[in-house]
């Protein structure tokens, strides 16, 4: 036979709650007890409250630039809730819903974007890393984590998040390959937003999925719907599984969409229909649970109340901790450069209002004694 | 003490440094079986297994990239990258990541990194494998960069480099790898990271150098009737200046000598604080013996390119006549 098949591909996508309420009892019951769906479900309006008051504040000049996280709460909430907290969760920027949920404080995330480093200083327990803003770089990262806890006989996985631009990027591709050839278990969590600020996905990617990119790495592939947060955690299930029991690495594209823009820099009126976006509000992740939740008779008018309530407060809270936080020490941004600060720097950070290079000349005979001073 | 050349005294500090501290591990391109294209890791995955000497996939920003989250997680990777021409691939990694990672976390998260790279001429090797970039990394806040001239302080500022908690880049002079051996303690040791080195002591005039050039103005030196002191600088930042302005107050007359091109090249860092802090010592202008602002020729040429004793003995006589 001159020619046979080599490899035959396929690729699943998952749908459990559609936005028009359709529920599939096989792969849905049970996946999310009801006590815990009434918190994911209070926990993205909180978030999308944060989101809309955080655009206003850099509206009235509060904020520097802000990537809005407007309809993309179900993808990183899902993760962070299959999760454990000991696993790595490693992101870009439009991961908000999952960080908060995994117990990053708010007011770090609008200190990042008020233009403070602090913002990143990520208490170690948490496990997440900060902000990455190059795009598509810092999959390695969580591959090099992965591979930290493999080496250590920890049972911890990463979950690396990114979107369907970064998957262009090479660091993308090599840390797939890393990841799959070295046996490291990393779930490389594609949040699929159809949009890389005006480029539209079709010119990242011209195959039917994103999610094949997996199979040309020999790792498992899955894709769903996004904004379904059953699908995410049903895929995340297996994905985690099969990092902590067999060190694979899975490739899962969580196909959902950017309701606001890139950031606020950017205004997407001048690229994408009108038409477009009003579909996908209609494909709201949020929306879909309560109607779901009412049709269960687990929620109703008076308990939206209460959370809307309990929204306001905790946005208003952390927007009051993030505005109230202490000036930064200007000397900071010398202090954190090195474990130990050369000689050459502590000169500089010691006259950098004092003499015009730098380095007067009196102060670089001791500049130790100015340093103490 | 043992007669080692500097690729012995590298791989003995590596094999030293992975059997006191579990933390260390090696990563990077035909670095397992074949002990690195300059077998630098010679021996290394026998003794330590494939868990701990990882041959890695062909990518340099995936090496890189990967052992950034290795040190952020505690370990303490030492990456190799096979020349310095293929360290461009892993530049936003290095660059935007290690560089950044303790500041912009204010230390939550740190980068214990060191990577090992191979740098410079004068080995007859294929285009891309004989440049002198140290100075584009010198001029990258966060980073520290490292050159040793001799298998002794390749052995203490390796060590050094992979218990130093914040990333270094280990630029080891190819041409110098086997060209001579050195007395090198069996025991461990450290050089100081940011220390130059009196090479011989004079009263005429001060060359500084690093890397294999060093070899270079040691043989100019030798030719030479003046009294010249030379200091390898050893680290390329942070770098030493009190040695440089200790010297050059005394002999008043400086030549600066490195492979890499002259213009941005780090000699002209030190040139200027040279100004900056001994101007009225000066007898006359620094003078730099350096590689050309040109690209670094095929190896018929490089001879002409690479600063050599001839040149560096030229600019002892105009700045000694001066």
């Amino acid at each position: 036979m001159p020619i046979t098949k080599v490899l035959e591909a396929q690729i699943d996508h998952v749908s459990i709650l559609d936005e028009h309420g359709n529920f599939d009892e096989s792969l849905g019951k049970g996946l999310i007890p009801d006590e815990d769906l009434i918190k994911l479900y209070g926990h993205m309006v909180i978030c999308r409250l944060l989101d809309e008051v955080a655009f206003k504040l850099q509206r009235s000049g509060r904020m520097g630039t802000y990537p809005q996280n407007m309809g993309q709460e179900a993808p990183s909430l899902g993760a962070a809730y299959a999760l454990e907290t000991t696993d790595w969760m490693v992101t870009c920027y439009r991961e908000n819903c999952g960080l908060f949920w995994r117990g990053l404080p708010m007011e770090k995330i609008l200190q990042h974007w008020m233009g403070d480093e602090r913002g990143n200083d990520i208490p170690r327990e948490l496990h997440a890393t900060p902000i990455a803003v190059p795009i598509g770089t810092q999959m390695l990262h969580a591959t090099g984590l992965a591979w930290a806890a493999k080496y250590r006989g920890e049972k911890r996985v990463a979950c690396t998040f990114f979107g369907d631009g970064a998957t262009s990027e090479g660091d993308f591709h090599e840390a797939m390959n890393f990841a799959a050839n070295l046996d490291i278990p990393v779930v490389f969590f594609c949040q699929n937003n159809q949009w890389a600020i005006s480029v539209p996905g079709k010119i990242q990617c011209s195959a039917p999925t994103v999610a094949q990119r997996g199979f040309a790495y020999g790792m498992d592939c899955l894709r769903c719907d996004g904004n379904d947060i059953f699908a995410v955690v049903h895929c995340m299930n297996k994905a985690i599984a099969s990092g902590r029991d067999n060190k694979r690495p899975t490739f899962i594209e969580a196909v959902t969409y950017r309701l606001g823009d890139h950031t606020t820099a950017d205004d997407a009126r001048r690229y994408r229909d009108a038409e477009e976006v009003e579909l996908w509000k209609a494909r709201d992740p949020i929306t879909r649970i309560k109607a779901f939740m009412k049709s269960r008779k687990i929620w109703d008018d008076s308990k939206q109340a209460e959370l809307e309530e309990h929204a306001d407060e905790a946005v208003s809270a952390a927007v009051k901790r993030a505005e109230g936080i202490e000036a930064p020490n200007k000397e900071d941004f010398f202090n954190w450069m090195y474990a130990e600060l050369p000689e050459q720097l502590v000169v500089q950070r010691d006259t950098m209002r004092t003499s015009s290079i730098g380095q007067d000349p009196s102060q670089i005979e001791s500049p130790q004694a100015s340093q103490q001073s | 003490m043992a007669n080692l050349t500097l690729v012995q005294a590298i791989n003995l500090a590596l094999v030293q440094e992975m059997e006191k501290d579990d933390r260390v591990l090696i990563l990077g391109e035909d670095v397992g079986l074949n002990g690195g294209v300059f077998r630098v890791t010679d021996g290394l995955f026998k003794r330590f297994g494939g868990d701990r000497i990882v041959d890695t996939p062909l990518a340099e920003s995936g090496i890189i990239g990967t052992s950034i989250g290795l040190a952020m997680a505690g370990l303490r990777p030492v990456p190799e990258i096979q020349f310095e021409g293929f360290l461009g691939p892993a530049y936003d990694q290095i660059c935007s990541h290690a560089a950044r990672m303790r500041t912009r976390t204010r230390g939550a998260f740190t980068v214990p990194l060191t990577i090992r790279v191979p740098v410079g001429g004068g080995i007859h090797a294929p285009e891309l494998h004989s440049d002198s970039p140290e100075a584009i990394y010198a001029h990258q806040p966060g980073l520290k960069v490292v050159m040793p001239a001799s298998p002794y302080d390749a052995k203490g500022l390796l060590i050094s480099a992979i218990r130093d908690p914040d990333p270094v880049i280990f630029f080891e002079p190819k041409r110098i790898y086997r060209a001579f051996r050195e007395e090198v303690p069996e025991d461990e040791y450290t050089v100081p990271i940011g220390k130059a080195r009196v090479v011989c002591e004079g009263d005429d005039l001060t060359i500084v150098s690093w890397g294999a050039s060093v070899v270079q103005c040691m043989q100019a030196i030798e030719r030479s009737s003046a009294s010249i002191e030379l200091i390898d600088m050893r680290t390329i930042y942070p770098f030493d200046i009190d040695a440089v302005e200790e010297s050059v107050s005394k002999t008043g007359r400086c030549v600066i000598v490195h492979e890499a091109p002259r213009t941005c090249g780090f000699g002209a860092e030190i040139a200027t604080q040279i100004m900056e802090r001994c101007f009225l010592q000066l007898e006359a202008p620094v003078q730099r013996v350096a590689g050309f602002d040109t690209i670094m020729p095929y190896y018929k040429l490089e001879n002409d390119y690479l600063p050599d004793a001839d040149r560096i003995e030229l600019a002892i006589q105009e700045i000694g006549a001066y």
